[in-house]
């Protein structure tokens, strides 16, 4: 069996796949890879099916060692590694992919054919890296088996990066408390903290002003927008409570969850509302540019 | 009466009122187990008094998730014994009677003494070790109520406790009961570490941390038990309906 082993770990790498559902009833939130699009997109271009394990990297990536020859793919943000991104690399026995600090987003994906083959936790290989359920991030030395469960041939030819991560705007649905709210969120830009992770990114702008409602604990969906007393809006992500008791004026839109995914700190973003209707439209979009790789 | 609510575009919150009832309680278990496995349903979140029904959106859409809820809702009541005899006895337990309100919320508490009242089908017994590293807060907490220590543990270990639901991380209970007397409001300062087993009270409320986490919770003891466990079926120790009881630990015992 093929192996990879971290050189480098780089400044958060884990194992992800399209995350642990099913669960939230006992408290646990699906975590997954942060953008979904990007992990999906590597793992068809090697051959894979699109939930299989790969490596999700954070802000800088790490140096990664393969035992023996592999099929990979880097997509997401462009990390340096001097490699073409959204295309099936050949990787020889014993080369060395080295990624380094952030060129873009926050995120970069490595997909390998055959997948990652760690045990799953719960039905997903996804780390959930705050409970540590699944696994942790990894560490220098680490060694990850590959697996064999690659289901097509590896796409040929180089693709475009989709044209739907620019993380300027990000479109949202009207949320469950949005009648409590004016259209403050909409307004003013918000810049993405340095206190954002895989739980929920924190943003800091115009502080929205409390509402006098008062709220009983609720389930929370991936994307909510929810607003604390301090008006300082964070929204929910992968990693997220399954409950909460502040209110949400608004929910990012499912086809905005690969932007929310690759958000630093001190990128600046605008809300803008959209209708349900027009936020599966866009969805419907992007999963027909992710076809469009085969 | 369930009010549909759609949270974003994947998902569609139901509630079933405003006020933490006996009777909501039952709707949002029996609805969480019954939509349970269905194709195209991929999480269930409930609460008090609502559950959130995350879809893939492209597989179905609200309209039909409220269609499936409402057959779910109109279905005779089903198998899950720990809620079917209040849900169908027809003197009909309405609700819970409101014995405390904190910052405005009306809650409500079970009481156990209650002829009528919510039939569980387990109580589970959860040891705690009160006071000490173990429960930093309960001399504060004992302060703020103008109680003794002993007495504060006395309360707390002699209520009979709701597993409303279990939310915010894995295994974590939300725990109606807590004597009215005991309510306390959360730590300004949330704390960085919680300990795993770390029992607690958050404004009425009371739970348990089933792990190591940052929590704002004040932190009255310490109990051995494993809350969550991955590797276990089910790989929560509590569920939805069960009723718990705290006994103390006696000192110097291992």
């Amino acid at each position: 069996m093929n192996r990879i082993r971290m050189v480098e770990p780089g400044f958060q790498t884990t194992v992800q796949d399209l995350g642990r559902y099913g669960y939230a009833h006992l408290g646990v939130s699906a975590s997954g890879a942060a953008d979904a699009l990007a992990l999906r997109a590597a793992n068809l271009l090697v051959g894979n099916a699109e939930n299989a394990p790969a490596l999700e990297m954070t802000l800088t990536g790490g140096a990664f060692e393969f035992e023996s020859a592999a099929v990979i793919a880097l997509t997401g943000s462009d990390f340096g590694a001097g490699l073409p991104l959204w295309t099936a690399i050949d990787a020889a026995a014993g080369s060395l992919v080295r990624c380094g600090p952030t060129r873009e987003g926050a995120r970069c994906y490595l997909a390998v054919r055959g997948g990652i083959a760690v045990p799953k936790t719960l039905g997903s290989a996804s780390a959930h890296v705050l409970s540590g359920l699944g696994g942790r991030a990894l560490r220098r030395g680490d060694v990850l088996p590959i697996g064999e469960e690659a289901v097509r041939r590896p796409c040929s030819g180089v693709h475009a990066p989709p044209p739907y991560v620019r993380p300027a705007v990000l479109r949202a649905t009207a949320g469950p408390q949005a009648d409590w709210f004016a259209s403050e969120l909409y307004r003013a830009p918000y810049v993405v903290t340095e206190e954002s992770n895989r739980m929920g990114l924190r943003l800091h702008g115009p502080p929205i002003p409390s509402p006098a409602g008062h709220m009983l604990t609720e389930g929370v969906a991936l994307g909510a927008v929810q607003v604390p007393p301090g008006g300082q809006p964070i929204v929910l992500f992968v990693e997220h409570q399954t409950t909460g008791g502040y209110p949400k004026p608004a929910n990012v839109i499912s086809a905005d969850f690969c932007r929310l995914g690759q958000l630093r700190p001190r990128d600046e973003i605008r809300f803008e509302i959209v209708t349900l209707d027009g936020a599966l439209s866009l969805l419907r979009d992007q999963e027909q540019w992710l076809y469009s790789l085969l | 009466m369930a009010v549909f609510r759609a949270a974003s575009d994947r998902a569609l919150l139901v509630s079933f009122g405003e006020e933490v009832t006996a009777e909501a309680a039952a709707s949002v278990a029996r609805l969480t187990h019954s939509l349970e496995g269905l194709r195209g349903i991929l999480n269930l979140h409930p609460a008090y008094v609502s559950v959130l029904v995350e879809f893939d959106p492209r597989l179905r859409t609200h309209g039909e998730i409220e269609a499936q809820v409402r057959l779910c809702l109109n279905a005779p009541s089903g198998t899950d014994d720990r809620f079917s005899s209040s849900v169908s006895s027809d003197q009909g337990i309405s609700s819970y009677p409101v014995v405390a309100s904190y910052q405005g919320t009306a809650l409500a508490v079970p009481q156990p003494s209650d002829p009528k009242g919510f039939s569980p089908c387990r109580t589970v017994e959860i040891p705690v070790r009160y006071g000490g590293d173990f429960g930093p807060d309960l001399a504060d907490v004992a302060l703020r109520a103008g109680l003794s220590p002993e007495r504060v543990v006395e309360l707390h270990s002699s209520a009979l406790y709701l597993v409303h639901f279990l939310g915010f991380s894995p295994g974590f209970p939300y725990l109606g009961g807590l004597p009215p007397e005991l309510a306390t409001p959360r730590l300004e300062v949330p704390r960085k570490l919680a300990p795993a087993g770390s029992v607690a009270i958050g404004g009425s409320h009371a739970g348990i941390y089933p792990m190591d986490s940052p929590g704002g919770w004040r932190i009255l003891g310490r109990t051995p038990l494993r809350l969550f466990d991955d590797a276990a079926t089910p790989p929560a120790l509590l569920a939805m309906g069960d009723h718990v009881r705290f006994v103390p630990i006696p000192e110097g015992r291992p």
